[in-house]
């Protein structure tokens, strides 16, 4: 379980995916850097993620770790979104044997831990499928 | 000066239960609940979503409606009977999410189901005012039935949300009213998982007195008549209650229905009317009057008339619309994960 003030650090990204685009080359960074890996740039602007985007690749947790038993079995993705930037994440409201690579999918705001009955609520992004 | 809905979106979870479903599990006769109730299944909230989780989305869809930058909204007000927590703001996780931080106020609202209704109208009073130029107000609902109780085939999940402006209105509100007394027919203590009821007393002195008593003072503060409206939208507790209301007001089934959701929505306590009025504005014309009331236990009613604008046919699109969210692939569940889902279960050390 993370603790309330690193949680709250990741706020603009969970809450509203906001990633980090290097002013120099353009090379987009989610979570932001403080330096760019591909021209070393120190110098980036604000950049929302795309909702939307397609699976790249998933599996299954049939065994979860602690505070997401009650949830397996279910699916964890890679998401290449349709600006490029690539995601891992929970993807939910499906049946996991179901999914295969290439559904299209989109950013949704969820419930994503929670510090057992009395701690903070965590929320963040998961993806659902989009309609076919 | 005209205030009104600049935009406006809802959310609906995916799963849902049968009437029958339930019905089985506790010996219940599903064909009478069905018949009596007017309900076929309810929407049920995954167990990573809440009152938070349907409210920002509900709020992305009003503001890519509205088309305005969120830092401009100056309130975000949030009514629910369901807020995650006890003691910390719902509308300050929304406010964050939607980027609408950090010059705003907020609060959120408690009156049983008319919460989201009560956000409305102070969302739209603070923009009447001159307070602000965009003020937020959401309704959502995550509620709880006690297992075997008759809420229990109608207590649901859904959110809708409203942003109140001066400019470019889809809808103008031309009239509100609010009826209150003090009657006890529904309420949850302190530490109490499930709320209680009175039975048979939530229907005439509770729901019928106060809707009845909202929409004719509200009919008579704006000089109307049930058929100088197209629509017409009212609480919806179960699917029956707000057609003979409706009906008995003298509004006919054809101004009804479109915001009628209850029979496969269930009852989205304080997202429950306002649903009804974001799928009434999927479908509008320009022109056309709507009628709202809600209802709260407790007990009390807001009533609002709008008038749709122009803009509406080129804001319709922008987001999903409340009916397509509502037969959008359902996942239908049994009652086992049904319970798992609402909590409904003890494990060893809970």
């Amino acid at each position: 379980m993370i603790g309330s003030a690193r949680y709250w650090r990741e706020v603009p990204q969970r809450y509203r995916y906001e990633a980090a685009k290097c002013v120099k080359c353009g090379e987009v960074f989610f979570p932001p850097r403080l330096v760019c890996n591909g021209c070393g740039g120190r110098e980036f602007t604000k950049q929302t993620l795309e909702p939307n985007g397609s699976v790249e690749t998933f599996t299954i947790i049939q065994v979860a770790p602690t505070g997401f038993e009650d949830q397996a079995p279910y699916a964890v993705g890679v998401i290449k979104l349709d600006d490029g930037v690539k995601l891992t994440a929970q993807i939910v409201d499906c049946d996991p044997e179901s999914l295969a690579v290439g559904d299209r999918v989109r950013l949704e705001f969820r419930r994503v831990q929670q510090d057992g009955e009395s701690g903070i609520l965590c929320y963040g992004y998961k993806f659902v499928p989009v309609a076919k | 000066m005209e205030v009104g809905i600049v935009g406006y979106g809802a959310y609906v979870p995916r799963h849902r239960i049968k009437v029958e479903e339930i019905a089985k599990v506790w010996g219940a006769d599903a064909p009478s609940y069905k018949r009596g109730l007017m309900l076929r299944e309810k929407s049920v909230p995954a167990p990573d979503q809440d009152t938070i989780t349907m409210s920002v989305e509900a709020g992305r869809h009003a503001i890519h409606r509205a088309d305005v930058d969120p830092a401009e909204i100056g309130a975000i007000y949030i009514g629910s009977e369901s807020h995650p927590y006890a003691v910390k703001p719902s509308g300050t996780v929304v406010a964050e999410a939607l980027g609408a931080t950090p010059d705003i106020h907020c609060a959120d609202f408690e009156f049983a189901c008319k919460a989201g209704s009560e956000g409305m109208f102070v969302a739209l009073s603070m923009v009447k005012a001159g307070q602000m130029d965009y003020a937020l107000g959401i309704g959502a609902d995550t509620s709880q039935g006690a297992p075997g109780d008759a809420l229990e085939y109608s207590a649901s999940a859904g959110a809708a949300a409203f942003l109140f402006g001066r400019k470019d209105l889809v809808a103008v509100c031309e009239e509100t009213h609010s009826f209150m007394t003090d009657t006890p027919d529904f309420w949850r203590r302190e530490y109490q998982f499930y709320p209680r009821h009175a039975g048979r007393f939530t229907g005439e002195p509770a729901y019928f007195k106060h809707i009845t008593g909202c929409a004719r003072a509200l009919l008579e503060k704006s000089n109307t008549k049930p058929e100088d409206f197209r629509w017409a939208v009212f609480h919806q507790p179960n699917g029956k209650f707000p057609m003979k209301v409706g009906q008995g007001l003298g509004f006919t089934k054809d101004q009804l229905e479109q915001g009628w959701l209850s029979p496969t929505l269930g009852n989205t306590y304080s997202g429950s009317s306002p649903m009804g009025l974001a799928a009434i504005l999927d479908v509008a014309q320009p022109g056309d009057r709507i009628f709202m009331v809600s209802y709260g236990s407790g007990a009390g009613s807001d009533g609002f008339i709008w008038r749709v604008t122009d803009r509406i046919s080129s804001v319709q699109p922008q987001a999903p619309h409340t009916r397509a969210q509502l037969e959008d692939r359902p996942i239908y569940i049994d009652y086992g994960t049904y319970a798992k889902f609402r909590g409904k279960i003890r494990k060893l050390g809970e």
